[in-house]
This record gives C-alpha cells, structure tokens and sequence, in this order.
C-alpha cells in the first residue's frame, strides 16, 4: 500500500467537499488514483467522468494519467488553470 | 530574479527602480500589469477570488522564468501575482524582464505571461449578478502559449 496526499483545488474542492485527504493507495498509475475516485460516484463521477477536464501534478508536477505515482507521493487534482 | 505570490498589491514603478538600482548594463526593460475587469463573459463581475497551490505556484512560476531565460539573455525578472479578493481595476499580476535591448525584454515579457496564464497553478473564482463562478480555461491562452513553440 502507498499511503499518498491528494489535494484538490478550485472546483474540485468545492465539488468534492475537502480540499485534501490522505489515501491508502493500491494501485501503480494516476489513472488508476483517478479510476478510484471515480468510483466514489456523485461529484467525483461527474468531475472525473471525462465529460469535465481536469489535471493531474504528481509531487508538484503537472503529468500524463499514465504516471507511476512514487511512494508517498502529493497527487493534486485541479481544473485547467485561469491566473494572469 | 524575483518571484513573489502575496495578497498585498504592488507597486510597478517601485519593481522597476529596484531592478534597475546600482548598475548600468541594462538597456531595456519591458513590464505587463494585468488588471482585474469589471466584465467577462457578458456579466459584471463585482469582485473575483484567486486562489492557488502553494508550492507550486513559486515552482512553477520559477521553471517560466527559468525557460525564459534560456531563450533570451536577460539580465533580470520580477514576477508578482496576487491571491485572495480583489475587486474591479485591481492589480492582479506584474512581469517585468530587464536585458541589454528591447526586442528581448518584450519578447521575453510576453513570453512569460502566455506560459504563466497556462503553467501556473491559479484559479479565478468571480462574484456575478447571477452568483459566483469559477472561470474557466480559454483555448485561446493555450494557443498564446502553443505559439512559442514553433519559434
């Protein structure tokens, strides 16, 4: 098990509710964290549903959903960002 | 350099004198304040919330300044974005770039701003007639942003 801090910001925090939880994660890929929260159903099905976009960062980073996520890692999820 | 997130406003000729104190190599330097609108999307916008990812936000910001700085010899940047509540005429961001002639310093100063407004961990949230909403993202910042790659 890889115990990971996911945040969320914007939207997504408003959506889901919280804007961080600590995960015990069982899976290898940012796709498979996504798959997860997914399956949570409501908001997260919604936002997460491929109808909404959204972005990954992976310990800072924005990544590709295939991204191994490294043990203890911070995973962000967020909208496309809007500052400027 | 200096990149700096905060919630006060700032000062753009204060930025500028400091950049420029006590040396005399610099030729040119191009600045971009960006305001905060009392209009977008056909509402009003009463005031607007930024909100953004600490430590990401600086990183980000650096890695643009970073890439700016391969690209054109600049001999310095200032960055400035604000966070939290602003209102209508607000400052809401300040890019600076000294270097020995203009074309750099402009170049580099849009530069910046295109792959900040697309990089850079910040969310708009505006208070409407209507209600709040968050903004969203437009193609035409990717576009901006895409442009610089074909150079």
């Amino acid at each position: 098990m890889n115990t990971l801090r996911v945040l969320y910001f914007a939207r997504l925090r408003e959506r889901f509710g919280m804007a961080e939880e600590t995960l015990e994660f069982s899976g290898a890929t940012a796709a498979d964290l996504v798959a997860t929260l997914h399956a949570r159903g409501g908001a997260w099905a919604e936002e997460l549903g491929g109808s909404r976009t959204f972005r990954v960062a992976v310990n800072q980073d924005v990544v590709a959903l295939d991204t191994p996520l490294p043990e203890r890692a911070e995973v962000a999820l967020f909208p496309p960002v809007t500052g400027g | 350099m200096k990149i700096l997130v905060q919630g006060d406003a700032f000062d753009l000729g204060a930025e500028v004198d400091a950049m420029r104190h006590g040396r005399t190599d610099i030729g040119a330097i191009a600045s971009f304040v960006g305001l905060a609108r009392d209009m977008n999307e056909g509402s009003g916008v009463a005031a607007m919330t930024l909100e953004h990812y600490p430590g990401m936000t600086e990183n980000a910001l650096g890695k643009v300044v970073d890439d700016a700085c391969a690209r054109w010899p600049l001999l310095d940047v200032t960055v400035i974005h604000r966070v939290g509540r602003l209102l209508p005429g607000d400052p809401i961001v300040l890019v600076a770039v000294a270097s020995s002639h203009r074309g750099e310093a402009f170049a580099a100063c849009e530069f910046i701003m295109d792959y900040l407004k697309t990089r850079a961990p910040f969310w708009k949230r505006e208070e409407t007639p209507e209600g709040a909403r968050w903004v969203e993202a437009r193609a035409s910042d990717e576009d901006a942003a895409a442009r610089w790659l074909a150079d």
